[in-house]
């Protein structure tokens, strides 16, 4: 039943080693850039929290497909910008995570945010009352409880993200997504290799969740 | 912006607001910098010459050939989608509060695998079966193939929304229906759903968000003929790509920020209602975020009228109006507990 998984024809691993790394480096890059955003977006400074705010809105309300394909059309065949990639697999991938981190910022941005808004406002006054200044009231009151409430919206940030990087087959990318399209018309199995494929993503979601699921219980704040 | 105290930081003083006029004219600067150097990156390219931008002014075949054909395919799609989805939703989602367990766990079993599971691969599924085992025809399988795809993964999402609609009920609705001799099905039928709906609307319009992106999806790989597709043709026949591509992202955001503002309206709406209990799904909860798979604590839901502090009316904000996570301490991740907060595999 399985006799279609010619793992010499098919690199079955290393599409999903692909989505993996696709996965990881966007997490990373999002992770870094949300951040920033999130700062901007809590900033007293009223033209910083303007842009943070116009940046989510917009990119956050455009399709994940849009920004990709835009990434490769645009920034590629238009511009000639490689990013330092080389050959067109290489090019493609890296545009694909510039793509990913573009879009996931704007959700880790919104997770931090809201995690910080979780924090009441009794927490930073009595912390103020105290005589703490400004940077003991961040880094000891309000952050270490913020940051364990973010969590559980940033997991399933990064859920949605490892489902996501199968939109970088649209330009290319040799992940999961265009290796599945290419086996269903080559052989005649649709079953089985959607199978396959399902399995694939529920072994890299379904933990993922699960672990981070745990963790959060941990970490929540008892209020 | 006059805001309530942040908890970040004070009111500002004289000293504050000096530097923060100076950290903006520094933000400001270098934003214009960025700008500056994009735009003259665009210009080397002939990239922000007229003859690229004028065609979406001057020649309206791009728009009745391309790309208002392309948004109604889009739409089209969506709407679909969300109707063939919603009933297959509340199916799901009312079976996954059975007290029967050979209901439950089916119905929970479908749930998460369709969370589990990239919606493109879904429509790629979709395709091929479609090819292999119908006869329907070869133009318009794409778009049979997109609209089963986004409703096998939105029935499993939207079976949350009812769920937690259901949930965000007060508990003395169902006690009362209890009380008065009604049964299980006629409690829910007469008494949880009616209500429930109500509750769900916002996240049911924002969902279609989310949905109305998903269809991008089917254009670039199945060769659906919709919005982004359509974009692609037009960016082909007068080598305008930036252009292009620019107009359809406008094209988007405006249709998506409608929607997103619609709900947030709604919510308010339902919120602030002298009718019903004032139970209501904040319209975040539908949000991507949101849609992950299983294994996180579903946020427990806001409770009535009293939206605490916080986050600002949804309408204020704009879309963003709340957080992923959406309101108040109410909405406090990782609780575990309250209504919705669910078994071992919430997740909303």
């Amino acid at each position: 039943m399985f006799d279609f998984l010619d793992l010499d024809r098919y690199d079955l691993f290393g599409a999903f080693w692909t989505t993996v790394q696709l996965t990881v480096y966007s997490a990373i890059g999002s992770l870094i850039w949300g951040t920033v955003l999130a700062a901007m977006r809590v900033s007293p400074v009223p033209i910083m929290r303007a842009f943070g705010t116009a940046y989510v809105n917009l990119l956050r309300n455009t399709p994940l497909t849009l920004v990709i394909v835009a990434c490769s059309q645009g920034l590629y065949f238009t511009m000639g910008q490689t990013l330092g990639g080389e050959g067109t697999e290489g090019i493609a991938f890296r545009l694909a995570v510039l793509g990913f981190i573009v879009y996931t910022s704007t959700f880790v941005c919104e997770a931090l945010r809201s995690g910080i808004n979780t924090v009441p406002v009794g927490q930073a006054e009595a912390a103020r009352a105290l005589g703490l200044n400004f940077s003991q009231v961040l880094g000891l009151v309000v952050l270490p409880q913020a940051f364990r409430s973010v969590v559980p919206p940033l997991a399933n940030v990064l859920i949605a993200l490892t489902k996501n990087t199968t939109v970088a087959a649209t330009i290319g990318v040799a992940e999961a997504a265009l290796l599945m399209r290419d086996m269903i018309e080559r052989e005649a199995q649709l079953i089985p290799i959607a199978a396959v494929f399902a399995f694939g993503f529920i072994v890299l979601t379904l933990p993922t969740g699960l672990f981070l699921g745990w963790v959060s219980k941990r970490v929540a704040v008892k209020r | 912006m006059s805001k309530a105290a942040s908890v970040l930081y004070d009111a500002p003083g004289p000293r504050a607001k000096r530097r923060n006029i100076l950290i903006s004219v520094v933000f400001v600067l270098v934003l214009a910098g960025i700008a500056y150097w994009i735009l003259s990156a665009l210009n080397d390219k002939n990239q922000l010459d007229a003859a690229k931008w004028d065609p979406f002014v001057t020649d309206s075949r791009v728009w009745t050939t391309y790309l208002l054909p392309g948004l109604q395919e889009t739409l089209t799609a969506a709407g679909l989608s969300l109707v063939i989805a919603l009933p297959l939703g509340a199916i799901l989602g009312i079976g996954r509060m059975s007290d029967h367990w050979w209901i439950r766990r089916p119905a929970d079993v479908i749930v998460e695998f369709f969370r589990a599971i990239p919606v493109l691969i879904l429509m790629i599924f979709a395709n091929q079966a479609y090819a292999e085992w119908s006869n329907i025809d070869r133009e318009i399988r794409p778009m049979y193939a997109v609209i089963t795809g986004l409703v096998l993964y939105n029935a499993s999402v939207l079976a949350e929304i009812v769920r937690a609609g259901v949930l965000s009920l007060p508990r003395g609705q169902t006690d009362a229906a209890h009380a008065i001799g009604m049964r299980k099905g006629q409690t829910m039928v007469h008494v949880l759903l009616p209500q429930a709906v109500t509750a769900m609307l916002p996240a049911i319009v924002s969902q279609l968000v989310v949905i109305v992106k998903d269809t991008a999806l089917g254009g670039a790989l199945l060769g659906y003929g919709e919005l982004i597709s359509n974009t692609r043709l037009v960016a082909g026949n007068y080598s305008n790509t930036i252009a292009a591509y620019t107009v359809a992202a406008a094209i988007f955001i405006a249709v998506n920020f409608l929607l997103t503002y619609f709900a947030g309206w709604l919510e308010a709406r339902i919120r602030q209602g002298r009718r019903g209990t004032g139970a209501v799904l904040s319209h975040d909860l539908a949000e991507e975020t949101q849609a992950g798979g299983a294994g996180i604590p579903a946020p427990t839901l806001d409770k009535g009228a009293g939206l605490p502090g916080g986050d600002g009316g949804p309408a204020g904000d704009g879309p963003a109006g709340g957080g992923p996570a959406g309101g108040g301490p109410s909405n406090a991740p990782g609780g575990g507990g309250g209504p919705g907060g669910g078994g071992r595999d919430g997740g909303a």
